[in-house]
């Protein structure tokens, strides 16, 4: 099969450029990720992060043809129609929207930088108890969907929105994060998180595009966060 | 050579969870606190542990003792860890579990609001009489994904200082004294040292020096080899767990909690074959029981697919909801590597290799130990090192380790060396100061890559490698393969310091940290290979044909490898815990 | 928290609810427009102006120039804080960011002057 990568080193490239592999697979629907693997060893300079190889560490969101996912848990056959038959190349880029580093590897600072910012940590203001603090299976259910995410970035550089105003629009990700604790029975300082979500961009700059919700690997939905998120704004502020 | 150094109380290199529970520890407390992680902290294997944290917190039965969890644990060992320190994990475990939670950590619950618990393997009540135990506090089966995340979070709370993606080279040593560690940025491919009062080993497991495994492809036992070239041992390191159920041909794993919530194994004919092997505990028996009763079944010819080269786990009569609730990673993985929807068909697995029992010694400070004549004298601290986590051996996993207990190992020592060099910094702790020359010996591997000129490629040594071991070291081991295994190894040796990196730019180069890596790959399968070949009985996960049955005589004892000599010798295991009587060996059945 | 002077209400809740007011605002009147206009198929020039110059339309119709001039604001807002950024037009993005809300906000408050005019004119 073809696969084309996106490579750049900035110490010898002026500028990016797709460079064209060939690979047999001898017809194994593979990971994206084992066809990584397998090219390195073919040319080890090709530069790419992993970790986990099953989709719960968040190293290697990448593009693959135009859409962004974990290269570990992505078969061939689910890249695009026509891929795993050899029909059409296997197209890999770099997440959008973030600095290249190198190759497929993205500067993930300004991502990071938005997950802080929401204090992304259980805070609460009374007496921890000599045991576990209680919290019912209800309570507990509504954190569901949100603790799960692995911080791969795949849905914020997505987002036309993070990527006009990475350092203004929290992105999806950390919103998810930011309703995660709001919606944890045991964190306390509700009133503060949402004070600081008030503002035109933090949150508001979300227009429910939903690519985030297309590409999330772990299936879940900040855009339903967010809108829970603005509702207790709406209470709060109404 | 003169590099930037950067200076700290304490240093931890890695940022499992270990690593973290020890940098929040200390960053807490207000002390200067780096952390240095070749992967952004939250991308840490023990993010990928499953099933839970196993500790007596005494939710699900309120009744429950950790008495009793230390008596499955040393059990479970098969009598090799060291008892004072189990009863340590056993007994503090609860403290260290409630802290989690206050931290935040999404615990699944009961219907009184506390932890919920899951039976895992080797659990009892009342010291093996009181029938299965459900010890395991669980996040649904994203234990460990909730807990390095919950403690991540922490860290950002307390300051902790990240030095994300900064691989670490080498220990700075002073004559018996650490300094601190060289470590390169893999982003500009900078070399920094780091220099503190104390450096914290936590750099997890080295599962990938075998072709088949469940750990992460970043489980390349960095610590054990930075270890073992500063001269120092390592124990047990013939103790190699192969978790039952890895999913056949990924490698990646399913969780024990699958048994825990009413899985069991089958063979092609459809037998629940756990009934023969262990009729107690049946599919919830040691994970080495269990791994080798999978074995004799396939090699038996009671595999089940076409090659008859696994087994299967059947789950469908759970029910969707309880697949659903309790195990959706489990179905998420299971449809995506094992093609098998574990509500509709079982699910294909096989032993996979999952946890490295062995390590650096340490005492329950985490505090490393040498021994004062190679391997047999008295043991003495390693000034300024601490090991934590899967790469230290304190021992409380002996020759198998309990599912769940590697969670609270991590949480516990990572805790209890926060604590312990907390104090000795408030005391004054002594920075050891390296010349140059010292700075510079720790630099000679990185130096010796980047002056390669031709050889063998990296992947090709490693193939190599990893083959070797999986042929040689697995689930049943036997003499003469093991032989013709450790003079492989040691060709490897030779071969690796002549292989070639081609790519030498600065930026992000990935190509550089494998090699790096491979370095310490050789350096961890040639330590298990001649352990695995001198332990000449079969006790825990290390099971042989020409020595079938465990010799108590000989072997009830830590095996110590000496990389100086490249020998193997013994140290007397801990039977004297404080407050409870010793557990003594007794023949052990399921 | 991201601060914004020159947004509508300088909060991001304010601004969001003041677009989705506006827009129900403006869709209901719309759809009574349509209608009337199905039902009215064949009205002259002084059926139209009677029924523009009762009270009841009069307000309506100030609303409605209101609405779309407070909708126009928000919404032209976000689009230049979303595109004319320094990604795009570098160190003088904000100047000309700056230039083009003047623009339109002069622009909107003229058309929003000029439908009062109008409306209570008289003319």
């Amino acid at each position: 099969m073809k696969v084309s990568i996106y490579r750049y080193n900035p110490e010898t490239d002026k500028e990016p450029y797709m460079k064209e592999y060939e690979l047999d697979t001898a017809g194994k629907n593979l990971m994206v990720l084992d066809v990584l693997n397998l090219l390195k060893e073919q040319d080890p300079t090709l530069g790419y992060r992993r970790s986990c190889r099953e989709g719960v560490c968040g190293s290697d969101g990448m593009n693959m043809n135009g859409k962004n996912g974990l290269a570990c848990v992505t078969a061939l056959s689910e890249v695009a129609p026509g891929v795993f038959e050899g029909r059409k190349p296997l197209i890999l880029r770099p997440l959008p929207g973030l600095p290249v580093v190198r190759d497929l590897v993205v500067d993930m600072t300004m991502f990071y930088n938005q997950y802080e910012k929401v204090q992304p940590y259980l805070q609460n203001n009374t007496p921890a108890p000599a045991i576990e603090r209680l919290q019912s299976p209800e309570e507990r259910e509504k954190i569901d969907g949100l603790y799960e995410c692995i911080l791969c970035a795949c849905c914020s550089t997505s987002c036309p929105s993070f990527w006009w105003n990475p350092e203004k629009f929290l992105g999806p990700a950390a919103l998810l994060q930011s309703y995660r604790f709001l919606a944890d029975s045991r964190d306390t300082e509700t009133d503060a998180r949402l004070a600081k979500l008030d503002d035109p961009f933090s949150l508001f700059r979300c227009r429910g595009i939903m690519n985030c919700v297309s590409v999330c690997p772990k299936g879940l939905n900040p855009t339903r966060a967010i809108g829970h998120i603005r509702d207790m704004l709406l209470e709060r502020g109404v | 050579m003169s590099i930037r150094t950067v200076t700290f109380d304490a240093i931890v290199v890695g940022g499992g969870g270990a690593g973290m529970r020890a940098s929040l520890q200390m960053a807490q407390s207000g002390f200067k606190t780096a952390l240095i992680s070749k992967v952004f902290p939250t991308r840490s294997h023990t993010v990928s542990a499953q099933g839970g944290i196993t500790c007596a917190i005494a939710s699900s039965d309120p009744n429950d003792d950790w008495r009793w969890h230390m008596y499955d644990t040393v059990k479970g060992s098969d009598y090799i860890s060291d008892q004072d320190a189990v009863e340590y994990m056993c007994s503090v475990g609860p403290e260290a579990v409630f802290e989690l939670e206050h931290m935040g950590l999404p615990f699944s619950r009961t219907e009184e609001g506390r932890i919920y618990q899951r039976p895992f393997g080797g659990q009892s009540k009342n010291f093996g009489e009181g029938g299965q135990a459900a010890r395991t506090c669980a996040a649904a089966d994203r234990t460990g994904h909730a807990l390095l995340h919950t403690l991540y979070q922490q860290n950002l709370k307390s300051g902790t200082q990240f030095y994300s993606e900064w691989y670490a080279i080498d220990m700075v040593t002073v004559g018996d004294k650490v300094a601190g560690v060289i470590a390169c940025c893999i982003e500009t491919g900078e070399v920094v040292f780091f220099k503190a009062k104390a450096t914290v080993l936590a750099t997890g497991g080295a599962g990938r020096i075998y072709s088949s495994t469940t750990n992460a492809l970043i489980n390349t036992g960095d610590g054990i080899g930075m270890a073992l070239r500063a001269g120092l041992p390592v124990q047990d390191i013939e103790m190699w767990q192969f978790h039952p159920t890895g999913i056949a041909g990924a490698g990646v794993l399913v969780t024990e909690g699958c048994r825990g919530e009413g899985g069991y194994l089958v063979n092609k004919d459809g037998e629940r074959f756990m009934e023969r092997y262990a009729p107690n505990a049946k599919d919830l028996a040691g994970r080495d029981v269990v791994a080798r009763a999978m074995m004799m079944e396939i090699l038996d010819g009671r595999g089940c697919g076409p090659n008859g080269d696994h087994v299967h786990l059947k789950l469908d009569h759970l029910g969707e909801e309880v697949l659903l609730s309790r195990l959706p990673g489990i179905c998420e993985l299971s449809k995506t590597f094992g093609h098998a929807d574990p509500v509709k068909e079982p699910v294909p697995v096989v032993p996979t290799c999952h946890y490295m029992m062995g390590g650096v010694p340490t005492n329950i400070h985490g505090q490393a130990l040498r021994l004062s004549e190679g391997h047999e004298g008295e043991a003495q601290f390693v000034e300024g090192l601490f090991a934590v986590g899967e790469v230290a051996c304190v021992s409380v996993h002996g020759a198998n380790r309990l599912g769940g207990n590697s969670l609270l190992d991590l949480v516990v020592f990572g805790r209890a060396a926060g604590l312990f060099i907390e104090e000795s910094l408030r005391q004054g702790m002594e920075q050891a100061e390296p010349s140059t020359d010292d700075i510079d010996r720790a630099m000679a591997r990185l130096r010796r890559w980047e002056n390669s000129t031709g050889g063998e490629s990296v992947s090709e040594l490693r193939n190599n490698l990893q083959s070797t071991m999986q042929n040689a070291f697995g689930v049943f081991r036997k003499g003469d393969l093991m032989e013709d295994g450790v003079s492989k190894v040691a060709d490897l040796r030779a071969r690796i310091a002549n292989g070639h990196l081609e790519d030498k730019s600065m930026a992000f180069n990935t190509a550089r940290i494998e090699a790096l890596e491979l370095d310490n790959l050789l350096e961890v399968a040639e330590a298990t290979a001649i352990a695995a070949e001198t332990r000449k009985e079969s006790r825990g996960a290390h099971s042989r044909y020409d020595f079938p049955d465990r010799d108590d005589e000989n072997w009830l004892c830590h095996s110590i490898f000496d990389p100086k000599t490249k020998t193997l010798g013994k140290r007397d295991v801990n039977f004297k815990p404080k407050t409870v009587d010793t557990f003594q060996p007794k023949v052990r059945t399921y | 928290m991201t601060t914004s002077v020159t947004s509508l209400g300088r909060n991001g809740l304010h601004d969001w609810l003041l677009q989705r007011v506006t827009a129900v605002l403006l869709a209901v009147y719309f759809i009574f427009m349509a209608g009337w206009l199905v039902c009215n198929g064949g009205a002259d020039y002084l059926t139209w102006k009677a029924f523009m110059g009762s009270a009841c339309m009069q307000i309506a119709n100030t609303l409605v120039f209101f609405s779309i001039a407070i909708h126009a604001w928000a919404g032209l807002w976000i689009v230049t804080t979303d595109y004319i950024t320094r990604m795009q037009f570098g160190d003088s993005a904000t100047r000309v960011r700056l230039l083009i809300q003047l623009v339109i906000a002069g622009l909107t408050l003229v058309y929003a002057l000029w439908g009062l005019l109008m409306i209570w004119g008289g003319a």
